[in-house]
């Protein structure tokens, strides 16, 4: 009965979601204002409707219903009641019902927190989310419904993917969703701009909150995902420049484009035709992404062809998102953008650079990740494009952008003398050099100077975040409490650009001075890396609610002081029969201690990895900075004000120097 | 300058730099390009000698050989009609073992033996890297052969 419940609530649903894209497209086109109010209704209802169905799946889990096929392939009695509500979202079609509930929680947020803006634009806005939900709607409905049932009822379930089974998993795929669709509110807003000639300065003060949010839950869920892969996979990197981990990463780059291109679209009413495309792309590459990781194109092309109706589902509404924003664009753009002047030294210009250097690497990660996929779709063989490639690439990318983002936010908006700049960036320059001259000594010999380039660059933009911190607080008559007055963009923009530069330290030091040894170890064996002595201490067979495990102790002492104690896991999990690897870490804000066990070898001795990974906190640290600094800068009080002087019937001319 | 040429010279310089940095990406995609070859192919002398490439089959039962007191394994990978031995030293994956279709990136050493650097298995008992399963559907049936 439940399960019928969610695929009617979805069917519901989908026609709530035909209500809510027509008729205020319709109301905004014709000036009806009735029609135009049917949007916020109708997208409150629709989202009843998709959480009904999400909590009617997540019913199914809970309750054990294996004759709901979905839960049978995806879930197991012995199963942990936390792992059954997240496996809700473990494969395909729970994940697609995520995005939508997601999608629809959007849709209520936008509905409820717009009300100073146009009701012709805010239709259309709406309207638009409502498009983008019939195309999963039907996608769920015709080729990947979660409610089909499959009679009479398997006994038990084939259980939940191993890997899948973990406190990581449970809110990684919820934070990365939550930033994809987040794109979507942008990509409306763009949508709905275009339509109705509005793109100016207060278009983009309109999306920026929204599109910054989203931003930082991506940067969450990004980071989440990197950290469970590193303790979950057992092969101790954080990052492998894998398929699914560029799908994720795409729309994070052209979202950080996009976040710094509206900025200047507010500011100055500049790149507005750009701003716009970057919207584009950020929501398409979120819509790419979430089909190339869960459509199974990745494990074969050929997925589509056992499947051809998602396959074909898939490259459908694809093309028609694209190419119809990409059509309406070409369209309208012209009619309704243009742009200011700016001079050669304004913080246009690094705008513009940071836009430019980001969109050229979200096309070197499109290359990277798509060109095997095409290839091997039109028989052109199999190939595959390593992380030498990514990096070889990435490093002369990031490096120019960490160096002007430095300079970006000390210069004036529209003119300004590059004398006066770089005298103020006299001090961050001499900090940098203090900062590198006292780490050169703390820095091994090998690899010197690469570490010094990437530590350089990460204290270069610290120092003058920090300057530029000081130099607005110096303006102001208290200084002291001029740092709680400051304006929250600036405090986040501040927090985001410092969390960078800490990822940007944590990335140097652990890819260049990570120690990584694969051994052969028994119990009572000792074994050195780094300077720390690693004693196997003892192994003992344990057994959890739907697995085995051996679990490994080792003790770790370093000139003799021991430090630590760790305890790594081989688990075998029954219903599945797969192998899985928890490691044993001992985590400090300078070092990790790595331990994985690989597996046991004829005469009871275990092959283990053992590895010191210096500074690796920082890189996740950084990220959660960057994704604060997001939510501090989106709550800026700037952006209700913004809605309010709207509402009142005045445009808001001004023309402010604060920071974006 | 005029706000025409300041624009032009903007302009200029954005598109330079994106030639540039083009230029500079397809270079090192082509750098690191790595092709896929089945032991068939391998046997006919398709793969190259100089440059690593991933090889695929699936573990020969009982081909597995364990160097004693290191993690050094030998181990032999077959499409069914021809086989390629493989040496690696290190932690193997999870989902390694005989009978497992498994995909190796490495590349022949000066006496002919391919090292790998890193054995890859899916996490996935039934799960066939696709490259595999293709290698193993083209050694079945040769008139369908297409190089790549």
């Amino acid at each position: 009965m439940i399960p019928e419940i969610g695929h009617f609530a979805l069917a519901l649903a989908l026609a709530l979601a035909i209500v809510q894209s027509v008729v205020p497209m319709l109301g905004a086109a014709s000036g009806n204002l009735t029609w135009m109010a049917l949007a916020r209704p109708a997208a409150r209802a629709q989202c009843l409707f998709v959480v009904v169905a999400f909590i009617a799946l997540a019913w199914c889990f809970i309750a054990n219903d294996f004759s709901v096929t979905y839960v049978a392939a995806n879930s197991n009695s012995a199963l942990p009641l936390a792992y059954r509500i997240s496996a809700v979202w473990g494969a395909h079609e729970g994940s697609l019902l995520l995005w939508v509930v997601i999608l629809a929680l959007w849709t209520v947020a936008v509905s409820f927190f717009s009300r100073g803006l146009p009701p012709a634009f805010i239709a259309r806005v709406l309207s638009v989310m409502g498009l983008i939900s019939i195309g999963f709607l039907l996608f769920m409905l015709f080729t990947s419904n979660p409610f089909l049932r499959d009679l009479p009822a398997a006994a038990d379930g084939s259980d939940l993917n191993p890997l899948l089974q973990d406190p990581g998993l449970i809110i990684h795929p919820p934070m990365l969703y939550i930033g994809y669709v987040g794109f979507s509110v942008a990509f409306s807003f763009a949508i709905a701009g275009l339509i109705g000639g509005h793109l100016d300065s207060a278009w983009a003060r309109w999306a920026r909150p929204w599109t910054i949010m989203a931003w930082s839950f991506l940067t969450c869920g990004i980071a989440l995902g990197s950290w469970w892969a590193y303790y979950e996979l057992g092969w101790g990197g954080w990052w492998f420049w894998d398929p699914v981990e560029n799908a994720s990463f795409m729309p994070w780059l052209a979202g950080t484009a996009l976040i710094h291109s509206l900025a200047a679209t507010e500011k100055r009413d500049v790149f507005k035709s750009w701003t716009v495309l970057l919207a584009i792309a950020a929501f398409s590459l979120s819509l790419l992404g979430t089909f190339l990781v869960r459509s199974g194109v990745l494990t074969s092309v050929h997925a589509f062809a056992t499947d051809p109706a998602r396959g074909v589902f898939i490259l459908i509404f694809l093309g028609l998102v694209i190419g119809g924003a990409l059509t309406l664009y070409a369209w309208r753009g012209p009619r309704t953008l243009g742009g200011a002047d700016f001079e050669l030294a304004s913080r246009e210009t690094y705008l513009l650079a940071n836009s430019v250097l980001l969109s050229v690497a979200t096309a070197t990660v499109l290359l990277g990740t798509l060109y095997p996929l095409l290839l091997d779709a039109l028989g052109g063989g199999k190939i595959s494009v390593g992380p030498p490639y990514f990096n070889a690439v990435f490093i002369p990318l990031m490096s120019p952008l960490l160096l002007l983002l430095g300079i970006g936010p000390a210069v004036h908006w529209k003119r300004d003398r590059m004398a006066r700049v770089l005298a103020l960036l006299k001090i961050p320059a001499l900090g940098t050099v203090v900062i590198l001259l006292a780490a050169y000594a703390m820095v091994e010999p090998a690899g010197r100077a690469t570490a010094m380039f990437g530590l350089m660059l990460a204290a270069w933009v610290v120092c003058a975040t920090v300057n530029a911190i000081v130099q607005r607080c110096r303006a102001r008559q208290q200084a002291w409490l001029a740092l709680i007055t400051l304006p929250a963009s600036f405090i986040g923009q501040s927090v985001a650009h410092i969390g960078f530069a800490v990822t940007v330290i944590g990335v140097t030091m652990v890819s260049l001075y990570d120690a990584d040894k694969h051994v052969r170890m028994n119990v009572g064996d000792q074994t050195h890396v780094n300077g720390y002595d690693f004693t196997f201490v003892s192994a003992r067979k344990v057994a959890g609610p739907n697995y085995d495990a051996t679990e490994a102790r080792f003790s770790v002492a370093q000139d003799g002081e021991p430090l630590a104690s760790l305890a790594a896991q081989k688990r075998f999990y029954r219903v599945r029969g797969m192998a899985m690897t928890e490691a044993g870490i001992d985590a400090r804000l300078s070092r990790d201690l790595y331990i994985a066990l690989g597996e046991q070898l004829e005469d009871g001795a275990w092959s283990v990895r053992i590895s010191v990974k210096p500074f690796v906190r920082l890189l996740w640290l950084g990220a959660l900075m960057m994704a604060l600094g997001g939510v501090i800068a989106a709550s800026d009080k700037r952006f209700r004000r913004a809605r309010a002087a709207v509402s009142a019937g005045r445009s808001d001319a001004r023309q402010s120097s604060t920071a974006g | 300058m005029t706000p025409r040429r300041k624009r032009l010279l903007i302009i200029a310089l954005t598109v330079a730099g994106i030639a540039v940095a083009a230029g500079l990406i397809l270079a090192a995609f082509e750098k690191n390009l790595m092709y896929f070859y089945s032991p068939s192919e391998v046997a006919r002398g398709e793969a190259p000698d100089n440059r690593p490439f991933r090889l695929g089959g699936m573990v020969v039962e009982g081909s597995v050989l364990r160097q004693p007191q290191s993690l050094g394994v030998w181990f032999t990978l077959t499409d069914m009609a021809e086989e390629s031995m493989v040496y690696y030293d290190g932690i193997l994956p999870d989902l390694f073992r005989e009978g497992q279709g498994i995909v190796a990136k490495g590349q022949f050493n000066d006496t002919g033996l391919f090292v790998a650097s890193e054995v890859l298995a899916k996490h996935d008992e039934n799960y066939m890297p696709p490259e595999v399963a293709d290698a193993l559907e083209k050694a079945a049936n040769p008139q369908s052969n297409r190089t790549p």
